[in-house]
């Protein structure tokens, strides 16, 4: 059952992320690439990720994608017009790279981490039952990485300012 | 266990990002693709979360925030650019070349 639910989801990402890259339009890219982020954030489910899963579908489906699909409403861009995709050769180079990409990928998959690494199987599902699909990452989150976390509110503090620096006509 | 088969699609979703950077012209559609990327990475942690412990997840979150961060200001200089030149084609933005 679960492989069932993988594989289907896996197979309408793909198909979602080869459409979102090949559309004229950028409103359907856009759309399209909202069914490709859904698609992943089932996939965080079937993998024991419950709480990155429901931040998958907030943060990058909700909040990322509206901001978006407004900068395309914004400069009017939603009509497509002529094709912008590169020529034969431009094709060409990207398809290449792109296989050898995939065969790179590949053959790093097949070397599987150090065994005193790995923890027992199921151990991440019995976790999250013991204390909670929230309870798994806030834990790590709020010791190993406090300082992380906190820098990581400076950051989105300098991108709202050089947003409205950037976007403003004049200050 | 669906770690091999979950790092297969992110390698196969990451390739079609590059693909999607290599072959537009449109840079709202090339910083779509640069999401597809991140959104590979972020499946191959999970993947590898569930054997090595939730660290990999903490890491996507961080992710997460960072590409919320470079969406905001990637699209303010997107803005700023289309209001000198009226158009999002980077091939018009040529300024730089030598």
């Amino acid at each position: 059952m679960t492989e069932v639910v993988f594989w289907s989801f896996s197979g309408a990402a793909i198909v979602a992320a080869f459409l979102c890259v090949t559309r004229r339009s950028p409103v359907a890219a856009a759309l399209w690439l909202i069914v490709t982020l859904f698609s992943i954030a089932a996939l965080f489910v079937v993998l024991d990720a419950q709480f990155i899963a429901a931040l998958q579908v907030l943060v990058y489906a909700g909040a990322i994608m509206v901001l978006f699909l407004f900068v395309i409403m914004l400069l009017n861009l939603g009509r497509g017009g002529p094709s912008d995709l590169r020529g034969a050769w431009g094709k060409l180079v990207a398809a290449g790279l792109g296989a050898v990409l995939v065969v790179e990928l590949w053959a790093v998959r097949a070397v599987a981490p150090a065994d005193h690494l790995q923890l027992p199987p199921g151990a991440m599902a019995r976790m999250s039952e013991e204390r909670g699909p929230v309870g798994v990452i806030t834990d790590a989150l709020f010791r190993e990485y406090l300082i992380p976390f906190e820098i990581t509110s400076m950051l989105l503090l300098a991108a709202i300012v050089g947003a409205v620096v950037l976007a403003k006509r004049r200050l | 266990m669906l770690l091999g088969p979950a790092l297969a699609v992110s390698a196969i979703l990451f390739s079609i990002g590059v693909g999607g950077v290599l072959l537009r012209r449109n840079a709202i559609v090339i910083f779509m693709s640069v999401e597809l990327m991140l959104n590979a990475v972020n499946l191959t942690f999970v993947a590898l979360s569930q054997q090595l412990g939730p660290q990999g997840q903490v890491i996507v979150f961080f992710v997460m925030a960072v590409a919320a961060a470079e969406a905001a200001v990637g699209l303010a200089i997107m803005l700023a650019i289309f209001r000198h030149r009226e158009t999002v084609d980077i091939e018009a933005f040529s300024v730089l070349r030598g």
